[in-house]
């Protein structure tokens, strides 16, 4: 007879579960090792510190749509090469592996749909596609879009995700400024809300005209917002920048953003404000 | 030899000065043969020179520190000049001037963007570079315009809008994004007039207008060649190839209706005779006013929204 007795059962090796190849995900900002299940019922959102990662027009339309269910239109606009632009590729063949590459046309996509019920007009920005960046087609698709919300008499959101205008099309993609203002003020003469949703980046061009032009203008946390970029602000100034420099929340500090609002709360708070701007 | 001489301009100028030392002589010795055939000759090099220029050469041409400026151009210009201050916010940018002015009687405002000639001047104008303070001042002083029914004219020769902290604390990119929406929506006829550097949504963020004139020297873009280069080429000594690419010259941008008007410089440049230049784009203002002038404030903001609405290549 032994003189001890074990009392407590032995740890049990449970059958091995097994998680495929690439289904984790590392937090760029705390290091923190998510399971992409989790991290994408968090909406992309890092669940240890709150990190937004970017994510694209389609994640943004699931999370905002009723039921997920939108109607895109103006699918197929894409991109000349006008100028011939080439630097170490070809504007065009850069275009046409963009599209290959990510199967977007260009780096904005148009919906219409219902965010609780409420009717309105969405356009989400793709970093994916050359950085987001504003060429003649942003230009033009936020163009028809403001004309659809006019059409529906419904409100109208974009999400911004953008480096600024594209540089292939030169001073073609900064007439796209004036454009796409332009076609926001005819909105805003309807009294049609315009809310701008600035994510994580939004710079130069973009936040030079549409992003900055909302009627209400909201970020997501940590996005970085700014007209020139910081490397460009520390290069010029040879200074060192000030701690949250042009993130989201100093931006807000500074009169520019109406609020930051976490990426679980967006829907409630679009759905809200639309509702106070227009009945 | 003058102090800011190009290296393209050397031998003209060479030869310009020959011809002087000439004429100097002239008096004691008959040589005006030699002098006639000597001023031929510079008049073709310049010909040649000036029609072959590279798109970088322009670029130098629009930076050559002895071009004349917007309070050059305001003073050859206008008469009765009122300069006007401040954005009744924060501060008065001194890299934006404006005010009333007459032009040929008639009253006007006129903004333009102003660098400086030497070091200390660079310094109280910020090189032309504008704050949020300066847009909207800019914006303060065209909504006056709109108010009195006067006519708004700019002039843009900025190296682009300054990249510093305060500016950004200060809401640049805000600042620039309502001029440019506020600008589509002034019910004054707007003239934008390009007299030297075009850089970016510093220049665009007084460029919106019903008609947009550049001078023959000048260059516009959505960055500067040498800061495309460096994106590009991870390098800032390819900007030759990099203005190239841009097509960022009056000749360029007309084909593609970014403007609506050249206006010619006088032989070798604005900087060589800054009167001349001055005259040259005062009788294109008129000319490009006239016109505006006649059409109701609903009809050319139809005409303005429309003509921004058509730019662009695209297809579906």
């Amino acid at each position: 007879m032994p003189w001890f007795k074990r009392t407590k059962k032995n740890i049990e090796t449970q059958e091995k579960k097994e998680l495929g190849e690439g289904n984790w995900i590392k937090c760029p900002n705390c290091d923190e090792i998510l399971h992409r299940k989790q991290w994408e019922q968090n909406l992309y959102v890092c669940t240890k510190c709150d990190h937004h990662f970017r994510i694209g027009s389609e994640e943004y339309f699931h999370i905002l749509f009723d039921d997920g269910e939108y109607k895109e239109f103006d699918k197929k606009v894409r991109s000349l090469d006008p100028l011939e632009f080439s630097d170490t590729k070809k504007y065009s063949e850069r275009i046409e592996e963009s599209i290959k590459k990510t199967g977007l046309y260009d780096a904005i996509r148009n919906a219409y749909g219902r965010v609780h019920g409420k009717e309105c007009v969405i356009s989400a920005m793709d970093f994916t596609f050359i950085g987001g960046s504003m060429g003649s087609v942003v230009g033009e698709k936020i163009a028809r879009a403001v004309q659809r919300a006019m059409k529906e008499k419904c409100p109208y959101i974009i999400i911004s995700k953008s480096g600024g205008a594209r540089m292939m099309e030169a001073a073609i993609s900064l007439m796209q400024l004036a454009k796409t203002a332009a076609w926001l003020a005819k909105l805003a003469e309807q009294k049609l809300p315009y809310i701008s949703v600035l994510t994580d980046p939004t710079t130069g061009g973009a936040s030079a005209s549409f992003a900055m032009l909302g009627d209400v203008n909201i970020a997501e946390p940590g996005a970085l917002i700014g007209f020139a970029g910081p490397r460009v602000v520390r290069q010029a100034t040879g200074k060192d920048l000030p701690k949250g420099f042009q993130r989201a929340e100093f931006v807000l500090e500074h009169g520019f953003l109406d609020m930051v609002v976490h990426r679980k709360d967006l829907k409630d708070k679009l759905y809200h404000l639309m509702k106070f701007m227009h009945n | 030899m003058p102090k800011n001489v190009l290296e393209f301009e050397k031998p003209i100028i060479e030869l310009e000065e020959k011809i002087e030392e000439m004429r100097g002589l002239s008096d004691r010795l008959d040589i005006s043969n030699e002098i006639s055939k000597l001023e031929k000759k510079v008049n073709e090099l310049r010909n040649s020179v000036y029609k072959n220029l590279s798109r970088w050469q322009i670029v130098q041409i629009a930076r050559h520190p002895e071009r004349p400026y917007s309070l050059d151009y305001i003073y050859l210009m206008t008469e009765n000049f009122t300069e006007l201050h401040g954005d009744r916010n924060f501060g008065d940018d001194k890299a934006l001037v404006g005010g009333f002015a007459e032009l040929e009687g008639k009253p006007i405002m006129i903004i333009g963007q102003q660098k400086g000639r030497d070091t200390k001047s660079n310094i109280y104008r910020n090189f032309g570079m504008m704050n949020p303070d300066g847009y909207r001042k800019a914006l303060r002083l065209m909504k006056l315009a709109e108010k009195f029914k006067l006519p708004v004219i700019t002039l843009i020769d900025t190296p682009g809008a300054n990249p510093g902290i305060d500016a950004e604390e200060r809401g640049q990119a805000e600042a620039i994004a309502r001029n440019i929406q506020e600008m589509t929506r002034l019910k004054t006829p707007i003239i934008v007039c390009i007299i030297g550097e075009g850089a970016s949504g510093g220049a665009f963020g007084i460029g919106v207008g019903d008609r947009v004139l550049m001078l023959e020297y000048c260059w516009y873009s959505v960055i500067s060649p040498e800061s495309c280069s460096s994106i590009l080429f991870r390098s800032w000594d390819y900007k030759e190839q990099a203005a190239e690419a841009l097509k960022l010259t009056a000749n360029d941008l007309i084909k593609h209706k970014i403007i609506d008007r050249i206006v010619p410089e006088p032989q070798g440049g604005a900087h060589r005779n800054h009167k001349e230049a001055a005259d040259l784009l005062k009788q294109a203002i008129l000319e490009e006013l006239k016109p505006l002038e006649k059409i109701s404030a609903d009809k050319f903001l139809e005409l303005r929204t429309k003509k921004y609405s058509e730019m662009g290549y695209w297809q579906g």
